[in-house]
């Protein structure tokens, strides 16, 4: 059921929001195309993770070895990522 | 209630006078307020200041019309400014001049009349025609509205000791003519 | 009670001494006369190492007080100081740091706006921003500009409050008039205003949204909130007054009436002209006349019930606006008082004197004039004309 919205004398003052909405809404479903790394060809440049605008997009370091990472939890698909990539090794995959 | 008005021109320091004897009537446990007409100020032109003096607090804050006391720091001024317009029958004025209260007396009669040559006490002691702090000296000298020394101690806080002995000057040389 | 010596202070000197006694920690201004020699002395006291504070000159007062606003949204304890078209150029700004809930406190050198440029009194600037949700304190003297910015803080600090204030001080007839001033000590306006990192700030340990963005749902709700606030906030500033009093001797209430226990008119009036309006009373009253003045000292919240109580048994009332309404039938401040009377089912007859723009100024001998007009509504029941334009040429 649907929580009754709050009084005005029960909100924060100012309009102040605590919840972190943007950890809990994943707005990964709201994509049609996703964004797949060809991590064989990534020079790891880091070009998409400065273009993304989540931004979703990330280093992971293992083993000494690191590697481009995409949150689809929080991609939208809008597929600028692809776009700038300059050895276009992104590919926009249907879901 | 006292009320003085300062007719000078931009540059020679009457607003700062104003707040220099605000100054020494606040050390003698009085009230007073220093102002000024503001507007686009330039150096040379017309400017008019006001000082406001009281035993009790004052809540009067419009111009000064009719004054009690009236100070001219210029007689140049005279051309183009009527310096004597609404002030008190009895009233008095000060001028920086060279002429002698005697000679101002045809002009200004009925009023008490004190004469200073300040601009020559300024330049031969601070070197600049910066008469402010000298025309402090004639309007004690004429008046005695405040002490010499207190006018002598707020001199000294913003100025330097040149400036007290041209006060000091001042007070020696202007030459009082009663009304 | 201090018995310290008075010194020989402008009102905004006063201001920027009281700014360096509250030890904030940002000031972002943008200079405009008559406002400017608050913040040079301030950027002294930076300078000099007497004012441990970011002072950010800033290139337009939209930037000065948005940057007011960052700052307190990170806890920071802030001000700024503006007048005329600065005050305009914040406007909208205004509206969100009230809204934000933030504590900014800003003096305004109360100024006319252009066109014709004028750099004299009135309230042309501040009345363009009675709806902003800010609290507005007006002062009469150095003095209480000094004071009243020291209680501005602690009323916009208060948890109960939490919104934006401005000190309201007439542009050069204040500003730049040197007047004896008391000063605290630095002690006592520490422990009256004591400095503490603002609640509902940006903080990355313990994070929260600030700004967002309000459907329908809930922007009504905020907005009320916010109005809400500010209504109650009287209380606060009454309490704040009262307890500024106990530590200075000082305490102006929210409106400052003056013989008005048995007076048959009276006058009421903001900002400096209420001072020659007393003094002009005190003549009358000298004279015989049962004549009365209030100042009004807080413009927003509205004082309604202290104004109405002391209007009661008035046989006319005029009110001073230093300002028009253009359109309006009426000026801003008799709007208020008008409508204050009608909630309370009065029908005092008003005037309503237009006086004091651009710097007009306003003599003891004009004010008796108002007084005279008063008198012969009072005599005869009848308000032949409801607004006047004192010294109006033509």
């Amino acid at each position: 059921m649907k929580k009754e919205l709050p009084y005005w004398d029960e909100m924060e003052q100012g309009f102040v929001t605590r919840t972190l909405t943007e950890m809990i809404n994943k707005t990964g479903t709201w994509r049609t195309f996703k964004p797949v790394i060809d991590h064989s060809r990534c020079t790891k440049c880091r070009w998409c993770i400065i273009y993304c605008p989540e931004p979703c997009i990330h280093m992971e370091a293992s083993n000494s070895d690191e590697k481009v990472i995409i949150d689809y939890d929080f991609c939208k698909g809008c597929g600028i990522c692809a776009e700038e990539c300059p050895v276009k090794v992104i590919d926009m995959v249907e879901e | 209630m006292i009320e003085i008005r300062w007719h000078g021109r931009g540059g020679q320091g009457a607003v700062t006078a104003t707040q220099l004897l605000a100054k020494a009537c606040v050390k003698e446990g009085m009230y007073a307020q220093a102002f000024a007409m503001f507007g686009p100020e330039r150096r040379g032109s017309p400017v008019v200041a006001f000082t406001r003096i009281d035993k009790e607090p004052i809540d009067v804050r419009s111009n000064i019309y009719e004054p009690d006391i009236v100070v001219v720091f210029d007689t140049l001024l005279m051309q183009s400014v009527d310096v004597k317009a609404g002030l008190k029958p009895g009233g008095t004025i000060i001028f920086n001049t060279q002429s002698s209260p005697k000679e101002l007396e045809k002009d200004f009669p009925g009023f008490k009349i004190g004469a200073v040559n300040a601009t020559e006490i300024a330049l031969n002691r601070l070197g600049v025609p910066i008469t402010n702090t000298v025309m402090l000296g004639a309007l004690v000298k004429t008046t005695r509205i405040v002490d010499l020394e207190n006018i002598e101690d707020v001199v000294l806080e913003r100025f330097n000791v040149k400036n007290v002995e041209a006060v000091k000057e001042a007070f020696d040389k202007t030459l009082v003519l009663e009304g | 009670m201090k018995t310290v010596e008075p010194i020989l202070l402008s009102g905004n000197l006063a201001e920027a001494y009281a700014i360096k006694q509250l030890d904030v920690d940002v000031v972002a201004a943008y200079p405009i006369t008559p406002q400017t020699t608050i913040i040079e002395k301030i950027s002294e006291y930076v300078a000099d190492g007497e004012l441990d504070a970011n002072f950010m000159l800033v290139e337009s007062e939209h930037s000065a007080i948005s940057s007011c606003l960052s700052a307190a949204s990170a806890g920071a304890r802030v001000f700024t100081s503006t007048s005329s078209q600065g005050l305009l150029l914040m406007h909208e700004i205004l509206f969100i740091t009230s809204a934000l809930r933030l504590p900014v406190v800003m003096a305004v050198a109360n100024r006319s706006v252009s066109a014709p440029i004028n750099i004299w009194c009135d309230h042309g600037d501040i009345m363009p921003q009675r709806d902003v949700g800010w609290i507005q304190l007006f002062a009469e003297s150095a003095q209480e500009a000094y004071d009243k910015l020291i209680q501005a803080y602690r009323i916009a600090e208060d948890p109960e409050v939490r919104l934006p204030v401005m000190v309201n001080t007439d542009g050069i007839i204040l500003s730049h008039t040197y007047e004896p001033v008391f000063l605290l000590e630095d002690s006592e306006v520490a422990s009256f205003v004591p400095w503490k990192l603002y609640p509902l700030r940006l903080d990355p340990e313990n994070p929260l949204t600030m700004g967002a963005f309000g459907y329908p749902e809930y922007y009504f709700e905020t907005r009320y909130q916010s109005a809400k606030a500010l209504e109650d906030s009287i209380n606060t500033i009454s309490e704040v007054d009262e307890k500024f009093g106990e530590i200075s001797g000082r305490k102006y209430g929210t409106v400052s009436p003056f013989r008005c226990e048995d007076a048959d008119v009276i006058l009421i009036s903001m900002g400096s002209i209420s001072e020659t309006i007393r003094a002009t009373v005190r003549k009358l009253r000298e004279k015989g006349e049962k004549v009365g003045m209030i100042s009004l000292k807080l413009f927003r919240p509205f004082p309604f019930k202290e104004m109405i109580s002391l209007v009661q048994d008035v046989k006319a009332v005029g009110v001073v606006d230093r300002a028009f309404s253009p359109g309006a039938a009426v000026g801003p401040v008799f709007n208020d008082i008008t409508s204050a009377l009608y909630l309370s089912k009065m029908s005092v007859p008003c005037v309503n004197f237009f006086a004091g723009l651009g710097g007009r100024d306003v003599r003891m001998a004009e004010v008796e004039d108002m007084f005279e007009k008063l008198k012969e509504v009072a005599n005869t029941g009848v308000v032949k004309e409801h607004r006047y334009y004192v010294g109006l040429r033509g």
